[in-house]
């Protein structure tokens, strides 16, 4: 804890720590009915989610795993031996006072109650499955902001969540999506009523803490006509001997005139499976943006998206990654333009360290007769060691005459004069090295909230360190 | 499998799903070969669109039941097809293929020949130049997704041209080759094994016609240019098959030290053209170029697949596609820029441009990257838009009508690549085929 400013804490080393686990609800390990049943038990899941578990847990059975063309890194994820649900056996606490001690402690460590002291608006944290803390202020709860966790949301507000819930990211859509339909539990589910626009960042934390656990939220994040949000989360895991699967499922909903920014800062220990579902649907004159700090974990694999179905609406994606020893970040981008004068900007920059592996892969889709769609796709990716490999492999579809497009990418070295003009001013070489990387990514790393812009920052100085010499 | 061929023969005679014709003049080593490869063929499986590498691409039109290998050339189409045989004005040699029967030719002069240049139809070649052809033919595996047509073309293919240019030989005038389809449901499957050794020039221009331009065909050609060290290739094909022909064609360029190789390729015809274009940077100073054009109409599809592979240090290449697409009109490109290990000092560079003159054009463009060295300098872009208003409307204020208007703006938008051949000659009579495609 060497910063003043406690925000959520992404430095690695402050992650890096596992307490005991008391776990009283366990699903064991494996997959099969039994276990949708014990979790939908468990959760008193209202019939149509059991029976939405239970066809997630058939598609995700009869999928393949995407190997034809994602990396073969997959296979080594051995399904039968996760455990797909931990909980402590309460549900989310109101006020931190009711948190139990050491899983306070843990998130102490990672700053959380400091931050929502300072200005947050809400917070939620999520301890392997279940969330163990959730506030939101008392001005937002006034507005009629809903925040709260899947489980109270499908039960409490089935009016309002169970319309657009799975509808953004279909089960089918790809094999995790349908592994985390079938054993979802925690994550986020925001409504923001029309014209409330939301001061504050509402923020989630989400911790694997157990071995050989898959973490399965799933957020759902619907913004009412003309009302603003902006969500952050966090993700870190202590480092385990053996592999850990997280698998999301994100789904964004911006009526007439909403604005979504939904930032993710992940820092995964380098054992983890991250392999995350994201996508928002823009509505007319909506606007989605994805912010995506993609650090650590072992594989990668994350495409956030916007499906543009209104008029004039807006689709963003900002991503970093950086892939260090050992790690492949396979991120990248869709933008499914299905209204015209819809736009989308991509932006993509990636840092490959080491033996690391950064890939891009992004979809633009354009179909027939829409009028006046643009996109721009720029991704620039930079290799700091002989050993380091970047990819880039975007697919435009476009049709028609009314629309433009335009992907560029470049990859590069650190110039050799900058480094030497810096070591001539006094640098070390590793200190030359860190401040050319943060200048590489310092346009994105603006557009972050100013807390999350220091954390990266400081994170990118503490991921080259050893990198050279 | 063989047995199977056996047994199916009676039915399937003709057909080029029937396997390897014994009817040819060609060694034993060679027929064996083609033995193994018709093994191949049909053990592969066929393309889904599944496979990231035909993503995007109607593999159903792939469908090669009804087309028939071999058959007679009747006199009055020999006539025909080599009084249309015109290319080029001046040429330094010239061989003409209808239905892979070599029906002329026009020999290189006495002086090249004295300077050791071979340029001889391919079955003579695996004969008296046995060890040249079996270094090189075929000797880069497709790996561009078209392995089994690979393996189609190596079981059938009955000639082709086999080209040798010596160390320091010099051929200034390009050398002309023509491959017809000569009637409904014909196939070709033509070769050209270009070697040239070290600083060695030459330019090879081939055509890829029909006799007939609305019958059904098949097409399925193989081409190695390999350029020696300090070698300068140029290759340049002009496709402009009749509209219901399906073509695959599958080029590999190999660019040894210092060496320069240019391949400028012209798509106008087919129905459906698939071409794979493997360009490989074996040594240092080598730098490869790879341009495009096509203009498709109608329900035309063109998939292109490159890989620019970079294995060697201190290497470039540039590649440039421009497509303009009209009708209902499909454009693939899926290109990877590929940086070996240790392949420092690469400068690589690809762009694909779309022209979209339709509501009902589609464009599909993937263009990649996959970098393993450091130090290297790899850009790509990829574009789809429309024809400018401000140029129509400058065009249009002058009275010029929005079709001829709208021809000069493509052929402007084309003509940047074409213009990289630097030879005029050649850019003339590609220019020539591009107007008359307009002015169907």
């Amino acid at each position: 804890m060497k910063t003043e400013t406690k925000a959520v804490d992404i430095n690695r080393n402050i992650g890096d720590f596992a307490y005991p686990e008391v776990h009283v609800r366990d699903a064991g390990t494996g997959l099969s009915e039994k276990t949708i049943h014990y979790i939908s038990d468990v959760k008193e899941d209202p019939d149509w989610v059991r029976e939405f578990r239970l066809r997630g847990l058939k598609t995700f059975l009869e999928k393949p795993l995407p190997t034809h063309w994602a990396s073969k890194d997959l296979e080594a994820i051995h399904f039968d031996k996760i455990r797909y649900y931990l909980a402590p056996g309460t549900g989310a606490k109101r006020s931190w006072d009711e948190v139990p001690e050491d899983i306070k402690r843990t998130f102490e460590r990672l700053g959380i109650p400091e931050q929502e002291r300072k200005f947050l608006a809400g917070v939620e944290a999520q301890f392997d499955s279940e969330a163990v803390y959730s506030n939101i202020k008392k001005a937002v709860g006034e507005q009629g902001v809903i925040f709260v966790g899947s489980t109270e949301g499908l039960k409490n507000h089935p009016e309002i969540f169970r319309k657009w819930f799975g509808k953004v990211i279909p089960i089918g859509d790809n094999k995790f999506s349908a592994l985390n339909s079938a054993v979802f539990s925690g994550g986020s589910f925001i409504y923001v009523p029309p014209g409330v626009k939301v001061k504050h960042p509402l923020q989630a934390y989400f911790r694997i803490n157990a071995e050989n656990f898959g973490q399965f939220e799933r957020t759902l994040i619907i913004a009412d006509e003309g009302s603003e949000v902006t969500y952050m989360e966090g993700c870190t895991a202590p480092k385990f001997n053996t592999a850990t699967l997280h698998s999301a499922v994100v789904e964004l909903v911006a009526l007439k005139g909403a604005k979504i920014q939904y930032i993710t800062v992940q820092n995964w220990s380098a054992n983890v499976f991250n392999l995350v579902t994201k996508r928002g649907l823009a509505h007319e004159n909506a606007e989605i943006k994805w912010i995506d700090c993609n650090i650590g974990s072992r594989l990668t694999m994350k495409y956030p998206g916007v499906v543009l179905k209104g008029r004039k609406s807006r689709g963003e994606v900002l991503s970093i990654a950086l892939a260090n020893n050992g790690q492949h970040q396979d991120t990248g981008a869709k933008m499914v333009h299905a209204a015209d004068e819809t736009t989308s900007n991509i932006i993509s920059k990636s840092i490959s360290v080491g033996t690391g592996r950064a890939t891009y892969r992004g979809l633009v889709h354009i179909p027939k007769h829409l009028k006046n769609c643009k996109n721009n796709t720029e991704c620039d990716a930079l290799l700091i060691n002989a050993t380091s490999r970047t990819d880039t492999y975007p697919a435009i579809t476009v049709r028609g005459t009314g629309n433009s497009v335009q992907h560029e990418a470049s990859v590069s070295q650190v110039s050799a004069e900058q480094i030497f003009y810096m070591q001539q001013r006094g640098l070390s070489e590793a200190q030359a090295m860190s401040l050319s990387v943060n200048g590489f990514v310092n346009d994105l790393v603006r557009q972050f909230p100013m807390e999350y812009s220091v954390e990266l920052k400081r994170l990118i100085e503490l991921e080259m360190e050893g990198s050279v010499g | 499998m063989s047995s199977s061929v056996a047994l199916d023969e009676v039915s399937k005679a003709g057909s080029v799903l029937s396997g390897p014709l014994q009817s040819h003049d060609f060694p034993a080593w060679f027929r064996e070969q083609q033995q193994e490869a018709w093994k191949q063929f049909e053990s592969l499986p066929s393309p889904t669109r599944k496979d990231q590498l035909w993503r995007f691409s109607n593999v159903d039109l792939l469908d090669l039941k009804s087309f028939k290998v071999g058959g007679e050339l009747s006199d009055k189409d020999r006539d025909a097809i080599l009084e249309q045989s015109s290319g080029l004005d001046s040429v330094a040699a010239r061989l003409v293929f209808a239905g892979d029967q070599l029906i002329e030719r026009d020999v290189i002069s006495e002086q090249l020949k004295k300077r050791g240049v071979i340029f001889q139809p391919l079955e003579r070649a695996m004969v008296e130049h046995t060890d040249l052809f079996q270094k090189h033919f075929m000797s880069q595996p497709a790996v561009l997704g078209s392995a089994k047509f690979a393996a189609l073309h190596k079981a059938l293919v009955s000639s082709g041209t086999f080209l040798y240019v010596p160390r320091g030989v010099e051929i200034e005038l390009p050398i002309e080759i023509f491959h017809w389809l000569p009637g409904e449901s014909a196939s070709v499957f033509p070769h050209l094994l270009l070697i040239t050794d070290e600083l060695a020039k030459v330019t090879v221009v081939e055509h890829f016609r029909s006799l007939d331009r609305q019958v059904a065909g098949f097409a399925c050609g193989v081409n190695d240019l390999i350029a020696g060290p300090g070698a300068k290739v140029t290759y340049v094909c002009a496709q402009t098959w009749g509209e219901n022909v399906r073509a695959l064609q599958m080029n590999t360029t190999t660019v040894d030290h210092d060496a320069s190789a240019l391949s400028l390729n012209l798509h106008l015809g087919a129905k459906y053209s698939r071409f794979e274009s493997l360009s490989r940077l074996t040594g240092e100073g080598g730098r490869s170029d790879l341009l495009a054009v096509s203009v498709a109409d109608g329900e035309q599809e063109f998939d292109a697949r490159t890989l620019q592979d970079h294995v060697s240090p201190h290497t470039a290449s540039d590649l440039l596609y421009k497509n303009a697409l009209d009708g209902r009109a499909r454009c693939t490109f899926g290109g990877l820029i590929r940086v070996e290990p240790h392949a420092h000092f690469t400068d690589a560079y690809q762009k694909v441009r779309n022209l979209l003159l339709s509501d009902d054009a589609e464009a599909n463009s993937m263009p990649g990257l996959e970098i393993l060295a450091d130090n290297v300098r790899c850009t790509h872009g990829a574009t789809s838009g429309q024809i400018d208003e401000d140029e129509m409307f400058y065009l249009r204020s002058r009275g010029i009508p929005t079709k001829v208007a709208q021809r000069l703006l493509v052929t402007g938008f084309l003509n940047e690549v074409i213009q990289r051949l630097d030879q005029p000659a050649i850019a003339a009579h590609l220019h020539q085929l591009i107007e008359e495609k307009f002015a169907v």
